[in-house]
C-alpha cells in the first residue's frame, strides 16, 4: 500500500458555464520516506493541488488516501509550508510556533511545549529573535519560521508549497540545505511544490513536471539518481544531474510551447510611431 | 557608592554619545527645530487670525445691532429716547447691551466666571457636607438614606456629567455591537438576516432613537420616582452611535485574511479557538477603528441627546442659556462650544492611542 495515492484526481471550480476544470486526471503514489517533487509554471494549479493533499479542498471527483485512508480534513500528520508563510502577525516567532505545538501535542505541560518551541527555533536558526514579530524579521527568516512550525508539529509528512519561491537566490540556497538537513535526519515522507527545477533536482528523489492548467495534470516522471547528501557545486558537473535537468526543461518548454499554438486569440496592436525629440 | 559611579558612568556614556550624535547632524537637528518652531508659529498665527477675525465680525454684528435699536428709539420717541439709548449702550449698562455674537474677550470673561461659579458652588457643597456629617452619619446608622446636596450644578460638574453619559453610552455601544457584530461576521446566513435591520436602522436621527429610548425606560421606570434622564441619555447615545463599531467589527471578522484561516485549519484549532486566537486578533484594528469612530458620534449626539432628556449636561447647559437670554448667555454658549470641541478631540486622540496599541500593524495605520 502506498503512503500517500492520488486516484483520478479532478477539481473544478465554480459551477455551470462559468466552471473551469484546474485539475484534470491526476494520478500520484508517493512511498514513505519519499522527496518528490512537482514542478510547474505559475498559475498552473500548484496550489490547488496542495490544498487538495493536505486536506484544505476537497476533489471533485477521485480520491486522496493517506495510509490508505480518504483525506477529508486537515491533519497533524501532514505539515504544510505554506507559500506566503502565513505566520500570524500579531504573535511573536516563539508564540506562532507555540500555537502550533500546543495544538500538535494537547497533553504536554507548557514547560515542554516551551521546550519544543525553542528546539525548533534553535534550528532555524532563530533563537535571537524569538521574541520578534514577523514584521521585524526578513522575508528568509519568516520562511524559517514557516518551517520551524510545520516541523514543531512533527508531522509524518511534510508538504511545501513554494516555501522557497520568494526568497533571494542565496537564502534560497541556504535554507533548501536547512530543510534537506532536517529531512534526511528522520526520513520524513515530502512533497515539494516548486517552479525552479534546479531546486527540485538538488532537493528529491523524483520530479514530476505538472502540465500548466486549465486541465492540469501530471506529466511523466523523472527519477534523481544522484547520491545524497548532494553537492550543489559538484553537481554541476554531474553528468546524471545535466541529462535530467535538460530533459526537464526541454519537456517544460516543449509543454510552454504547446500551451503557446494551442491559444489562437490574435491581439491587435495600436499602431504607434516613437516620437523623435531630435529635432 | 559604586552604583552611583556606574550611573555617572552611564551618563557621561551617552552625553558623549549624544555629542557625538550631535556633531554628525548638526544640520539634521537644527532643521528639525526650525521645523518644529515654523509649525508652531504658523499654528499661532492662525489662532491669534481666528481670533481676530472673530472680535472683528463681533464688533460688526454689534454695532449693526446698537445702530438699529439707536435708530428705532429715534423713530418711536424721538431724538431725546435716542440720545438716551447710545449713551446707555457706550456706557455698558446690562440693560440695553445688544444681545449677538459675543466677542472673544466677553467669551474669556465667561469662562472665568464659570471657573469662580464652580468654585463658590464647590466651597458651597464642602460647607453643605461639613454641616450635615453628623446628621448624615446618624441617618445612615438608622437605615436611612442620606441626605445630598442638590444645590445647583457647576460648570464643571455638568462637563463631567456630560463625560460620564458618553463614556456609559460608549461602553453600551462597544458590548452591544462588538459581540454582535462578531457572530453575524462569522455567518453569512446571519449577515443577511441581520442586514436589513442595521441598513435601517443605521441612519435614524438621535433625537427619534431618544423618543425610542423614553418610551420604553419611561415604562419601566414606572412608579419609581428616580431621576431617568442619565438612564436615557447614555442609553439613547450608546443606540446612536453603535453602527459604525457594528458593522466595523462585522467587516473585519468576515473578512480575515484567508491564509490565517488556512492556518487555524492546518493546525486544527477548535471553533473557539479559531475566533479567540485568529479571527479576533486580526480583525481587532478595524474593530477599534469602529470604536472611534463611535466614540466621537456618541459625543457628537451626546449634545441633542441630553437637552431633549433635561440631564444635567453641556447639552442642557446649552438648551438652558440659550432660553435663558441673560447678558452673558451667549459668551456661555461659546465657551460651552469650544469646551465639547475639546473634549472631542481629546477623546478622539484617547482612542487613536489605545488603538495603536492594540494593533499589530502600526506602520500601516499610520
Amino acid at each position: 500500500m502506498a503512503y500517500l495515492e492520488l486516484n483520478n484526481i479532478y477539481k473544478t471550480y465554480g459551477e455551470g458555464d462559468g466552471s473551469t476544470e484546474v485539475l484534470s486526471n491526476i494520478n500520484l503514489t508517493m512511498d514513505e520516506g519519499e522527496f518528490v517533487a512537482i514542478v510547474g509554471f505559475t498559475g498552473s494549479g500548484k496550489t490547488t493541488l496542495v490544498n487538495l493533499i493536505n486536506g484544505l479542498l476537497q476533489p471533485t471527483s477521485g480520491e486522496v488516501l493517506f495510509k490508505g485512508v480518504p483525506v477529508t480534513d486537515t491533519s497533524h500528520e501532514r505539515g504544510v509550508i505554506f507559500q506566503n508563510y502565513s505566520l500570524l502577525p500579531w504573535l511573536t516567532v516563539g508564540q506562532n510556533i507555540y500555537m502550533a505545538v500546543k495544538e500538535a501535542f494537547p497533553k504536554e505541560n507548557k514547560k515542554a511545549l516551551m521546550e519544543i518551541v525553542k528546539n525548533y527555533v534553535g534550528m532555524v536558526n532563530l533563537t535571537p529573535a524569538i521574541n520578534k514579530r514577523p514584521k521585524e524579521l526578513s522575508g528568509g527568516m519568516r520562511q524559517r519560521v514557516a518551517v520551524a512550525r510545520a516541523l514543531a508539529m512533527n508531522p509524518e509528512m511534510i508538504i511545501m508549497d513554494e516555501p522557497l519561491g520568494a526568497l533571494d537566490a542565496l537564502t534560497r540556497g541556504n535554507l533548501q540545505d536547512e530543510i534537506l538537513n532536517i529531512w534526511s535526519q528522520d526520513k520524513r515522507t515530502a512533497l515539494l511544490i516548486t517552479n525552479d527545477v534546479d531546486e527540485g533536482i538538488y532537493m528529491a528523489d523524483r520530479i514530476i513536471p505538472l502540465k500548466p492548467g486549465p486541465n492540469a495534470t501530471l506529466g511523466p516522471e523523472f527519477k534523481i539518481d544522484i547520491e545524497r547528501p548532494r553537492d550543489k557545486t559538484a553537481m554541476n558537473d554531474n553528468p546524471e544531474y545535466k541529462k535530467t535537468r535538460n530533459s526537464i526543461i526541454e519537456y517544460l518548454m516543449d509543454i510552454g510551447d504547446e500551451r503557446k499554438t494551442v491559444s489562437d486569440v490574435e491581439y491587435k496592436l495600436p499602431e504607434l510611431t516613437p516620437k523623435s525629440f531630435v529635432a | 557608592m559604586e552604583q552611583e559611579m556606574v550611573l555617572k558612568n552611564e551618563n557621561s556614556l551617552s552625553s558623549s554619545l549624544k555629542q557625538m550624535l550631535l556633531k554628525l547632524t548638526p544640520s539634521i537637528k537644527k532643521d528639525g527645530i526650525i521645523k518644529s518652531l515654523k509649525n508652531t508659529g504658523i499654528t499661532l498665527l492662525s489662532i491669534l487670525l481666528f481670533i481676530g477675525l472673530w472680535q472683528m465680525g463681533s464688533k460688526a454684528l454689534y454695532n449693526k445691532e446698537a445702530n438699529y435699536r439707536v435708530e428705532k428709539a429715534l423713530q418711536e420717541q424721538g431724538e431725546a429716547a435716542a440720545v438716551a439709548e447710545r449713551a446707555c449702550i457706550e456706557s455698558g449698562d446690562s440693560s440695553c447691551q445688544p444681545n449677538t455674537l459675543p466677542s472673544p474677550s466677553q467669551v474669556w470673561a465667561s469662562l472665568q466666571s464659570l471657573i469662580a461659579d464652580h468654585q463658590v458652588i464647590r466651597a458651597d457643597k464642602a460647607a453643605f457636607a461639613e454641616k450635615m456629617a453628623v446628621t448624615n452619619e446618624k441617618m445612615i446608622s438608622q437605615g436611612k438614606d442620606p441626605i445630598v446636596y442638590t444645590g445647583r450644578a457647576s460648570f464643571v460638574d455638568i462637563v463631567l456629567t456630560s463625560i460620564k453619559t458618553v463614556f456609559a453610552g460608549f461602553l453600551l455601544a462597544m458590548f452591544i455591537a462588538v459581540p454582535i457584530g462578531i457572530v453575524i461576521g462569522l455567518s453569512p446566513s446571519l449577515r443577511s438576516a441581520f442586514n436589513w435591520f442595521i441598513q435601517i436602522f443605521k441612519p435614524v436621527s438621535p433625537v427619534v432613537w431618544y423618543l425610542l429610548v423614553f418610551m420604553i425606560v419611561k415604562t419601566l421606570y414606572i412608579g419609581d420616582s428616580s431621576d431617568n434622564a442619565f438612564v436615557i441619555s447614555f442609553i439613547s447615545v450608546g443606540l446612536c452611535a453603535m453602527w459604525a463599531t457594528l458593522v466595523n467589527t462585522a467587516m473585519g471578522v468576515a473578512s480575515v485574511d484567508k491564509d490565517y484561516i488556512n492556518v487555524a485549519k492546518v493546525l486544527k484549532l477548535g471553533t473557539f479557538q479559531k475566533v479567540f486566537k485568529v479571527i479576533l486578533p486580526s480583525s481587532l484594528p478595524l474593530i477599534f477603528t469602529g470604536l472611534r469612530i463611535t466614540l466621537s458620534v456618541a459625543w457628537m449626539v451626546l449634545i441633542a441627546i441630553e437637552l431633549l432628556a433635561q440631564s444635567q449636561g453641556l447639552g442642557l447647559f446649552v438648551w438652558e442659556e440659550f432660553q435663558n437670554g441673560a447678558n452673558d448667555s451667549n459668551s456661555k454658549i461659546i465657551v460651552a462650544m469650544f469646551v465639547i470641541g475639546i473634549i472631542g478631540f481629546l477623546l478622539d486622540r484617547l482612542m487613536l492611542a489605545v488603538q495603536n496599541m492594540v494593533s499589530f500593524n502600526k506602520n500601516e495605520m499610520a
